[in-house]
């Protein structure tokens, strides 16, 4: 099914966005080149609003001409179309539902919580850090459970929870460095501190999450330009 | 296997719930309904979902699953010899799941907020689910290609995460006493309304109107209303 030509698929994103993240580190583990169409900060792409006429958002994936958007629905699409390349999602039913309830997890709870620690001061933020850490710690516990002692949350391999949370490390640690706060570490997440090494070490990974310093920087202009960080998509 | 390896934890009133129920009997599947009290959150729930404490959670063979849409996927992988769920093609499946999303993030809280807003802000909140049906509309023709449902020729995955909303538009357009639907503008989603309910899977599991609108009312937030 998968089409040599680069050009059958394009990306639209940006570097910085952990959504884009997702769906370039699904692609390099099924090998499948493809166009980045990088947009520009603070204005949006004809093709964009297009593409993704509802949200007007990245990251879209254009397969083909047919555009797809919303990062995780991305991110399964790609599993499904080449699926001769190594599955994301595990072959039982519950734990792929479990992967996909842990995700979702990811979107509604720990990342919008972990933006807000940017811009929260005093007990405001100390009160954030904890609701995140409590998080942290329930994933580290689901990690247990699923890496079965392996380097993943798919095992042996990256996986869809792996791909879904491991994008967000690159705005993790810009975060901590920022908020002078640690989120992972060793004494309540120590699986997932080596989980993250793990994932950021991964062929497929690396080169695609920006370095901390980068996004520092970009945090910087962002709330510059609008007072706060990345949207969701 | 016994009907009683297979519970759900949930309640009528919940469209969540509903969605589940709805794909069970897609699927030919029994199940035990465990029905949550209102305002009252059940042990076994507490213990089932700790994350979120909110049904409905389904327990197949003791191993607790919440989220109805996570739950309605996992229905139809498990029961994979029953009618399919979600379509076959990777990008019709996409297309499901994002219109979905969309349900549940965009279309579903504007109708929600009409429960609870009044004067100007409710004026908004009818506008704003008025564009939502404009977008459910193209949503409806994108995927339908010309069938009674989103999925096609039978119920599917976004007709269930969709219609499930319906006890709420219903009851809502007689609370307010304000067309939040208009049948007239969108005929093809006018006529999908009523081919979903009276689908075998689907009847009888929507609540009727009026005793939906009782069970509103002891809901918190609602203005008074005239």
């Amino acid at each position: 099914m998968a089409n040599s030509s680069s050009t059958d698929v394009k990306v639209l994103g940006a570097w910085p966005s952990p959504f884009v993240i997702r769906v370039r580190i699904a692609l390099n583990i099924k090998s499948v080149k493809y166009e980045f169409l990088e947009e520009t900060l603070g204005s949006k792409s004809q093709l964009l609003l297009q593409s993704n006429p509802v949200y007007k958002k990245i990251p879209v994936l254009i397969h083909g001409g047919k555009p797809i958007s919303e990062s995780l629905i991305i991110v399964q699409y790609i599993d499904e179309v080449w699926s001769s390349g190594p599955s994301f999602l595990p072959s039982d039913p519950y734990d792929r539902a479990i992967e996909r309830f842990w995700a979702a997890y990811v979107d509604d709870k720990i990342f919008p919580s972990m933006k807000l620690i940017n811009t929260a001061q005093g007990e405001e933020k100390a009160a954030i850090v904890e609701q995140v850490t409590e998080g942290l710690v329930l994933l580290e516990e689901a990690f247990q459970k699923s890496s079965k002692g392996k380097a993943f949350f798919g095992g042996d391999r990256i996986g869809f929870l792996d791909i879904a949370f491991g994008s967000m490390l690159g705005w993790l640690r810009a975060i901590e460095k920022m908020g002078g706060v640690k989120l992972l570490d060793e004494a309540k997440t120590p699986g997932l501190v080596q989980w993250a090494e793990s994932f950021c070490a991964d062929g497929a990974v690396k080169g695609i999450i920006p370095d901390t310093e980068k996004l520092v920087e970009f945090a910087k202009i962002l709330v510059k330009m609008k007072g706060a960080p990345l949207g969701k998509n | 296997m016994g009907k009683s390896d297979i519970k759900l934890i949930g309640s009528w009133a919940s469209a969540f719930t509903t969605r589940v129920r709805i794909a069970f009997n897609i699927k030919n599947v029994e199940y035990e309904h465990l029905e949550e009290v209102l305002g009252k959150k059940s042990d076994l729930l507490l213990q089932s979902n700790p994350v979120h404490k909110k049904f409905p959670v389904l327990l197949h063979d003791g191993k607790p699953l919440p989220e109805s849409l996570i739950i309605v996927q996992y229905i139809d992988e498990v029961w994979s010899s029953g009618p399919s769920i979600l379509p076959a093609d990777p990008l019709d499946r996409a297309l499901e799941r994002f219109w979905a999303a969309y349900v549940d993030e965009k279309f579903f809280p504007s109708l929600k907020l009409v429960r609870v807003t009044q004067g100007e802000q409710l004026a908004a909140a009818v506008e704003a689910v008025g564009k939502s049906f404009e977008v459910m509309d193209g949503a409806f023709h994108q995927c339908s290609k010309g069938n009674a449902f989103f999925g096609g020729e039978r119920v599917g995955y976004l007709d269930i995460a969709f219609g499930c909303t319906l006890a709420w538009l219903r009851a809502l357009e007689k609370i307010v006493g304000v067309k939040l639907f208009d049948e007239v503008k969108h005929p093809a989603l006018a006529k999908w309304m009523d081919s979903f309910c009276s689908d075998p899977a689907v009847e009888g599991l929507i609540p009727e109107t009026d005793r939906f609108i009782e069970f509103l009312k002891l809901l918190p937030g609602a203005p008074p209303r005239h």
